[in-house]
């Protein structure tokens, strides 16, 4: 199958980046093409550079608490721009917060506790569900 | 690492690596005991390797200071009054990220983020409204604040005069520690260079008008949160504060009278005695520094004072209670370690912002350890262990070798300019988490003890919604100050700071200046943004 793409970024003004990076680190090992945009990403340019990298699967990490109008500004630059790709989310997450996500449209969610090959096996299952 | 070798051949280390032998015996202490007498000292003296201070915890308490802050100036003001009610015996500030990167909660990036992580502060008024009926003369604050350090000082500065307390009698810390945020924390705005000397700004400035206030945090904490190991953290640790000591001694600063001000902050974690060796062998560390670089005569200026926070990356969102038990030994290893102020974790930190609940709990924990147990009793109760000693010379002489690799990379500054310490860090988390879910490395109700009827969560915390108007109503209130302060006057104080920065004079009074006449911390921050530019990250891979 064709090697997945896996655009990640951190959108919001949080910092914490070592989840991100672990994941990045997890799904590159798991044989997954990741491009990782880095921090303060805005929506319209994460939504370009899905685009632009022909992302199989977009993911984002909040741990500032500002998961959900951040994940709902995600989506709307994915609409706008047209962009196929599934949104993934993880970070500081409560539960009840969870199903608010994927009702606003995230196809994954990823909490904090969540182990690593969990969240490559989830990321790269979305991935290959889109492709398919 | 240790999972690593233990994987290649059952050696069983400590969590950074040191060899752990079944036993050890007064043959383990490098030298006579005269000489690790001399390696010691006493209490008080040098090379202080057992405390700051002669009386440590006999004399007074740490200080107990727990990080709050969110929604409004209102809101924090009520978790501090709550705090000090509960016997907390000082103030920590914790901002939200709009203040920490320089945006007014109007602005369209903030607004998701506006009191999230903490208190929103847009102008000396909120900063006002967050001491209200907290005499600044009396309480000491800790500010976790770095790239916008100099602003948030200014307005807190214009509080304390509105309180009518001067200056020489504010009590406190601002953490000012711009390299760890290139490093590991990652709230900088502007360059390194421009970021540098605000920090030294701030720092010689309060040289002369803040004698009791303590102008920067040297930290490692941050890269221990984000990954590194605990000799990695000592020695990045020691690099950011030489970097610093020779920006501000280049100025001219006399060592001695600077350096008696700086405060350090580590992590502590879960492996107690390698923590309490490393918070020891900081403190021979810096006094080797110090005088041997700096040619410190002046003992409080080799004195290394710190603050500890435990450790958020050590909890776990799995059976979530047992988050209490990990803080309680982080704790003991901070105050068994000669802390000077230590913030113990909530319970309920893999999910959110602590609760009230969780918060007194972490204040209970520091209250049960300092007033039951007895280890508070006498000072530096592990020194002489033969394992303990063996683990602080082993500790000592292993961040030294890392230390001087980041010499040979032209020091701290350079190091991050170049990514290596940044790799180090992501490589050690990488690592730590295949070692959690493989097995190698046990976490409990994680990777062993987990069980079917754990429960869910959310069960076992009280969680806490946050107020979805609360920016729009933080929006409206800056609005109204706004309409009703002195606009030319104000826009005067922000020419003035403008040419200042260009000109490459102090900021601070001009900073001052500005905060009084109303100018916003957006504001302010965006002189620095036209002057300096802003720093992006170069992609790690």
């Amino acid at each position: 199958m064709i090697r997945p793409r896996i655009v990640l970024a951190k959108p919001g003004l949080d910092g914490h980046d070592r989840g991100v990076k672990v994941v990045a680190m997890g799904l590159r090992d798991a044989g997954a093409e990741v491009i990782y945009l880095g921090l303060r990403v805005t929506p319209a340019q994460l939504a370009a550079a899905a685009l632009d990298e022909d992302a199989s699967v977009v993911g984002i990490s909040v741990l500032s608490g500002a998961h959900l109008p951040i994940t709902e500004q995600v989506l709307a630059a994915i609409r706008a721009a047209a962009l196929e790709a599934p949104l993934v989310v993880g970070g500081t997450i409560p539960p009840a917060d969870v199903p608010v996500l994927r009702d606003l449209g995230a196809a994954g969610v990823f909490p904090a506790g969540t182990l690593l090959p969990e969240v490559v096996s989830g990321v790269l299952a979305i991935a290959r569900a889109g492709a398919a | 690492m240790s999972a690593g070798s233990a994987a290649a051949g059952r050696a069983v280390t400590t969590d950074s690596g040191i060899p752990v032998a079944p036993v050890y015996t007064a043959a383990d202490v490098a030298g006579t005991p005269e000489e690790l007498s001399a390696r010691l000292g006493l209490p008080g003296q040098q090379p202080f390797t057992r405390g700051p201070y002669r009386s440590m915890y006999r004399g007074k308490l740490w200080t107990m200071r727990q990080f709050a802050g969110y929604g409004s100036a209102e809101d924090t003001n009520a978790r501090f009054h709550f705090l000090l009610g509960q016997g907390q015996t000082a103030l920590s500030v914790a901002f939200d990220l709009p203040t920490q990167l320089g945006y007014d909660s109007a602005d369209e990036i903030a607004r998701p983020e506006v009191g999230r992580t903490g208190v929103a502060i847009d102008t000396a008024d909120d900063m006002t409204d967050l001491f209200r009926g907290l005499p600044l003369d009396q309480v000491s604050v800790n500010f976790t604040i770095n790239a916008t350090a100099p602003i948030v000082l200014a307005t807190y500065l214009v509080a304390a005069e509105r309180q009518g307390v001067a200056r020489s009698q504010l009590t406190g810390t601002l953490q000012n520690d711009i390299l760890k945020e290139f490093l590991a924390r990652k709230a900088y705005i502007f360059p390194p260079a421009p970021s540098m000397r605000l920090t030294a700004d701030v720092v010689q400035f309060a040289a002369d008008a803040l004698p009791r206030f303590n102008p920067i945090s040297i930290t490692g904490y941050h890269a221990r949160e984000a990954g590194c190991n605990a000799i990695q953290e000592l020695a990045l640790t020691m690099a950011s504060a030489i970097a610093y000591c020779e920006e501000l001694t280049g100025r001219g600063l006399d060592f001695d009278r600077f350096a008696p001000r700086l405060s350090f902050h580590f992590a502590t974690t879960l492996d107690l005695f390698e923590e309490v060796a490393k918070l020891r062998a900081a403190r021979r560390m810096w006094y080797g520094i110090a005088t041997g670089r700096f040619g410190a005569t002046n003992p409080a200026a080799a004195r290394l004072r710190f603050f500890s926070g435990n450790s958020g990356t050590t909890l776990t969102a799995q059976q979530p209670l047992n988050n209490i038990i990990r803080s309680t030994v982080q704790c003991l290893g901070a105050v068994l370690g000669g802390a000077q102020s230590i913030h113990v974790m909530g319970y309920d930190e893999a999910f959110q912002l602590p609760s009230e609940d969780a918060v007194r709990l972490s204040l209970r924990t520091q209250q049960i350890i300092g007033l039951e147990t007895g280890v508070s009793r006498t000072a530096d109760p592990l020194a002489g262990s033969y394992f303990v000693e063996y683990l602080t010379d082993e500790i000592e002489a292993r961040a030294a070798d890392i230390l001087a690799e980041i010499d040979s990379l032209g020091g701290a500054a350079s190091a991050l300019e170049k990514g290596v310490p940044q790799s180090w860090i992501a490589e050690a988390a990488y690592q730590a988490e295949r070692d959690i879910a493989e097995g190698r490395r046990p976490k409990v109700g994680v990777n062993v003890h987990a069980s079917p009827d754990d429960g869910d969560p959310a069960q076992l915390i009280e969680l806490t919604q946050p107020d979805p108007a609360q920016a729009e109503r933080q929006i409206a209130r800056t609005s109204s100050r706004l309409a009703r302060r002195d606009g030319p006057a104000c826009a005067q104080a922000l020419n003035l700071l403008r040419a200042v920065t260009r000109s490459g004079q102090n900021v601070m009074p001009a900073l001052v200046d500005a905060a009084r006449a109303g100018a916003t911390v957006g504001e302010m921050a965006g002189v620095f943004r036209a002057e300096f530019g802003e720093f992006r990250e170069p992609a790690p891979w």
